[in-house]
């Protein structure tokens, strides 16, 4: 796969959900310019969108003005170009240990941001940060397919 | 006077008793409320069909979902037939991922819904 050479993109948002349509073009653009296929950016956006979701609602419980810091970037991993996204923020961490899925076997709204990450991505990690806040590093090879 | 939905909901359609409700742009947590408030007003109308069509949706999360699902609930308990048409790509595959594709009825048209 024919990957061009693209400089990483840094940006912070306020943890809002207005930014989410901001956050989503921007990943658009970067997945686009990679030449990823179309299924494969949209799943990437939905990804950082269930991300930055859980970071307003838990991290900074719904309160307006806190801040997530995000960076976008290709990487050779083991010879394979991939899209590598690093949500950083600033709010109430919690233990990453706990950040599960939900049985979906039951039908009921809410609780499908966790698995729809893991599905969509090839790998999703957290970790606490230092000072206060979670690291969140998703990433996603730009020419595979995740399931 | 025509009634002003709030985005994105962009209208609702009434073909007989069925009501037709078109969804456009995009479904995310900063609108979520306002698409689940639209179609549960709809809903509470008591058309015999509720045809959701997602044709014109580019972008739909988890909380696009918790609408459709919160609906779906209702809808049963009224005996209401709920069904979504015009799934794209992307919309599809985030009801696939999630197990929900089964639990809801979806057609590929309007005209299949209306048969």
């Amino acid at each position: 796969m024919n990957v061009p050479p693209i400089h990483p993109v840094r940006m912070s948002v306020f943890a809002e959900p207005a930014c989410l349509p901001i956050v989503r073009s921007a990943v658009e653009k970067l997945c686009e310019l990679a030449n990823m296929p179309a299924d494969g950016t949209g799943d990437v956006a939905v990804a950082v969108d269930e991300a930055v979701g859980n970071i307003i609602r838990h991290a900074y419980a719904d309160t307006p003005g806190g801040t997530i810091n995000i960076s976008l970037a290709i990487r050779q991993v083991c010879g394979q170009p991939r899209l590598v996204i690093r949500l950083r923020d600033f709010g109430r961490g919690g233990d990453p240990k706990r950040f599960r899925s939900r049985d979906l076997s039951r039908v009921r709204p809410g609780g499908l941001g966790m698995h729809i990450m893991h599905q969509c991505m090839d790998s999703v990690r957290y970790q606490k940060a230092r000072g206060a806040g979670t690291v969140l590093v998703m990433t996603r090879c730009l020419n595979g397919v995740t399931r | 006077m025509m009634q002003q939905w709030a985005r994105p909901i962009a209208g609702v359609r009434w073909i007989d008793r069925n009501a037709v409700v078109d969804v456009v742009g995009e479904v995310d947590m900063a609108n979520s409320m306002d698409f689940q408030q639209g179609l549960l007003a709809v809903l509470d109308e008591r058309p015999g069909r509720m045809i959701v069509n997602l044709s014109r949706v580019r972008h739909m999360d988890s909380t696009g979902l918790a609408s459709l699902v919160k609906l779906l609930k209702k809808a049963r308990k009224y005996g209401t037939d709920l069904i979504l048409v015009g799934l794209t790509d992307r919309v599809r595959s985030l009801f696939e991922i999630t197990r929900l594709y089964p639990v809801f009825t979806i057609f590929a048209t309007e005209q299949e819904a209306m048969t």
